[in-house]
């Protein structure tokens, strides 16, 4: 009997669902997303299948292909000093995700516990600008402030620390942190205005509770910022650890890996894999294998941010 | 909210790491234009040229919009487009500029689109030219006689092997660029230098002289973003160690060629002791070549290894301060060595207009006023036919020191290291000569790490 109804309710259960789906309210929901989905599958699915399906040929770009396996594979860790360039990357995570990451707790609970008028305002703007500035000529900006002549270290001259002044983007030491200062600036505002956002929304009840209580700004932000900006602190971590191990344009524009290959990171090797030596399956294959990394980082960071409290 | 973060990450990751790919995005089926065409029939001229009237390819008398793809910061390109187009009403040059790394990058893209370059810059050619982008110009030289000018053309051909020095010609030369030493006349004169050195070790005492002094003495660039400019004095060195010819044929890549020899190790350790010595200004892995350039031009360094394409800047910055000599030789007597060769461009296999990009090439070379742009702006030897008219070149510009000291380097010319492969320069010597800079590398790694590199560019 049970067998004999099956196919009715199969049908049954079709129809309801074909129903709703068609419901006009779900086909106008669907309509507006397709402008998106399109620009979407355009620019971010279809090249990404592109270069998934690129990593399995030899290719130069120009003439024809020619399938070889998962060759490329195995080829890209023969690329030089790959491990090196990947190290990079992950220190580059101290400079874009950790560093502005608290910076911008700090900045973000100062603004929202003193400075919540004009002065705040114009903090959060001046923060923010570095995401509205063009990378490329903030880049120039910067390689002209950390030159030896240019004015970072004029000011440590002035102030009688001659002594340390050095071609900071030219010098082995000093060239990554010195990229992962541009970094800092350029994430800082990001992270601030995120998190000073999250702030708005904890309940005021909670501050003025503590602040009844006697609770210094330490206590507030230990006790209540921390714990109530987690979901937050997990957003501004996962877009900024993508940055840093995904980095290309900061450093495209700033030292292009040099000097020597003390800040080469796998998207500098990625372009010139692709655009210098015309060796398209092989970059594809090393951007795949990047984005496996890039995801082995990040999903964690989203499930430890997502666990509650 | 999390969802959406995750959702936008990713799809920040996936941009990144596609796109770059996308844009290189032609079809697995993708194959190869015809290779080397052949330049189209040839028609009676009808435009003022020097070359016989008959059966020579030229602008002809429609409209035609010639497309340019050049190199920023060449102003002489600029000024004889603008010439030609005043000789030559019924053309427009469509001038698209980009830098030297973007030039190299988008060079196969542009020569294998839809619309191709009639003329372009090709700092290399030879992948180029194996995939068939390029045009063979052997019917242009044999119709227009570029075979019988004076100034070489080895340097622009390839045979079937894909080794440079002969075979086919698939580049011809703007003008023809010599490199060497250039000095800041008040500042040698504070070291008494009173003429150029004859010698190696005549050049060594000098650069002593100037330490001493307390004046920097050589300004250089080393960027990455600029490529290092150590390789300039290095290739000198190798060349005052040894005979140019290998140093050629390993640009050229010829079979079992290795620029890992004894010679050029003395070479490499003479310059790793200048850079211990301190010859070289101490942030020089930070100096891109424009800064290098202005401030060698406002006084700092004695002086600075270049080519005369910066004749014109030195002129303006250092109006009669500035002097040039070649790289005097290891031995009293012995004959100079230079990197010198034609500022090349060439025309795309499936260029619209390639018989006037010909004829543009020959204009270059045959047209007086064109010859003075060149030597004017320019600062090179125009080529040309012999007994071509001689461009006038004002008293107490470098440019009269330059364009005496081809004859000095004679048959003794090299290209440069750089052009071996697209990459060497990026991925070898740059990053090896900072190393170098940085005391992370010495000579003999350093020629080490660039044989390896350079064969495995070659494997591919």
């Amino acid at each position: 009997m049970t067998s004999d109804n099956r196919p009715v309710a199969v049908a049954f259960s079709r129809r309801t669902f074909l129903r709703r789906m068609f419901r006009r309210e779900n086909i106008i929901g669907w309509l507006f997303v397709v402008p998106a989905f399109a620009i979407y599958a355009v620019f971010v699915l279809v090249p990404a299948g592109l270069s998934l399906g690129y990593s399995f040929y030899r290719w130069n770009g120009i003439t024809e292909m020619r399938w070889v396996g998962l060759q490329n594979y195995l080829s890209v860790l023969e690329v030089p000093d790959l491990l090196g360039t990947i190290s990079n990357a992950f220190r580059l995570i101290i400079f874009f995700s950790i560093i502005p990451i608290a910076l911008g707790l700090v900045v973000a609970s100062i603004i929202h516990r003193v400075a919540t008028g004009k002065f705040g305002a114009v903090a959060r703007t001046v923060l923010f600008l570095p995401q509205v500035i063009p990378l490329v000529a903030a880049g120039i900006i910067w390689a002209w402030l950390l030159a030896l002549p240019g004015l970072i270290n004029q000011i440590l001259r002035a102030i009688g620390l001659g002594a340390i002044a050095r071609a900071w983007l030219g010098d082995f030491d000093w060239a990554l942190p010195a990229v992962g200062l541009i970094g800092i600036w350029v994430m800082l505002g990001f992270c601030t205005v995120l998190l000073l956002t999250a702030i708005t929304k904890v309940d005021p009840a909670l501050y003025e509770s503590a602040r009844i209580d006697g609770a210094s700004w330490f206590a507030e932000f230990f006790n209540i910022t921390l714990p109530m900006l987690r979901h937050e602190i997990g957003v501004c971590l996962t877009v900024t650890v993508i940055a840093a191990l995904a980095a290309f344009d900061i450093i495209y524009v700033s030292t292009l890996g040099g000097p020597g290959n003390s800040t080469s990171v796998p998207g500098i090797q990625i372009y010139i894999l692709a655009f210098t030596q015309q060796r398209i399956g092989l970059a594809s294959a090393l951007s795949v294998m990047l984005m496996v990394m890039v995801l082995i980082v990040v999903i964690p960071i989203q499930r430890l941010s997502r666990e509650e409290t | 909210m999390n969802k959406k973060s995750v959702r936008w990450s990713l799809a920040s990751l996936l941009v990144l790491t596609s796109l770059l790919l996308s844009a290189c995005g032609a079809p697995a089926t993708t194959v190869a234009p015809a290779a080397t065409q052949a330049p189209a029939t040839a028609v009676a001229t009808a435009a003022p040229t020097q070359t016989p009237a008959a059966a020579v390819p030229n602008c002809g008398t429609d409209p035609i919009v010639m497309n340019g793809y050049f190199e920023t910061g060449f102003e002489i390109t600029t000024q004889l487009t603008n010439e030609f187009m005043r000789q030559f009403p019924n053309v427009t040059w469509d001038i698209t500029y980009d830098q030297f790394t973007n030039l190299i990058n988008e060079t196969p893209r542009l020569l294998a689109g839809d619309n191709p370059p009639d003329l372009i810059r090709l700092p290399t050619f030879v992948s180029f030219a194996q995939q068939g982008l390029l045009m063979d110009l052997d019917e242009y030289a044999d119709v227009f006689g570029w075979n019988d000018w004076p100034v070489p053309l080895q340097f622009a051909r390839m045979d079937a092997d894909g080794i440079r020095g002969s075979g086919t010609l698939y580049a011809a030369g703007l003008n023809y660029q010599l490199t060497g030493v250039f000095y800041n006349k008040d500042l040698a004169a504070q070291i008494g230098m009173t003429e150029p050195p004859a010698t190696l070790a005549e050049f060594d005492d000098l650069l002593a002289a100037a330490k001493d002094a307390g004046l920097l003495p050589i300004m250089q660039w080393g960027s990455s973003k600029s490529g290092m400019g150590l390789a300039f004095p290095l290739q000198q060195l190798m060349a005052d160690y040894g005979p140019t010819q290998p140093i050629n044929d390993w640009i050229f890549n010829k079979p079992g060629a290795t620029i890992d020899t004894p010679e050029n190790l003395l070479a490499a350790q003479h310059l790793e002791t200048w850079l211990q010595n301190g010859y070289f200004p101490p942030d020089i892995n930070a100096i891109e070549y424009t800064d290098a350039a202005t401030r060698f031009g406002g006084g700092e360094g004695v002086f600075t290894f270049n080519g005369d394409w910066q004749n014109a800047g030195y002129n303006e910055s250092m109006p009669g301060n500035v002097g040039f000599f070649v790289m005097p030789p290891l031995e009293a007597g012995g004959q100079p060595a230079a990197m010198s060769g034609p500022l090349t461009f060439g025309i795309a296999a499936t260029a619209k207009h390639a018989d006037c990009a010909a004829f543009f090439l020959n204009w270059v070379g045959t047209n007086e006023t064109a010859r003075q742009i060149n030597v004017d702006i320019g600062g090179s030897n125009p080529g040309g036919p012999a007994g071509a008219s001689i461009p006038t070149v004002p008293e107490g510009s470098v440019t009269v020191e330059t364009l005496a000291g081809g004859p000095q380097v004679g048959s003794n010319a090299m290209d440069f290291i750089a052009n071996a492969t697209s990459s060497i320069f990026a991925q070898g010597w740059t990053p090896e000569l900072q190393k170098m800079v940085g005391g992370q590398q010495d000579a003999a790694g350093l020629l080490a790490a660039v044989q390896a590199e350079y064969l495995r560019e070659l494997a591919e």
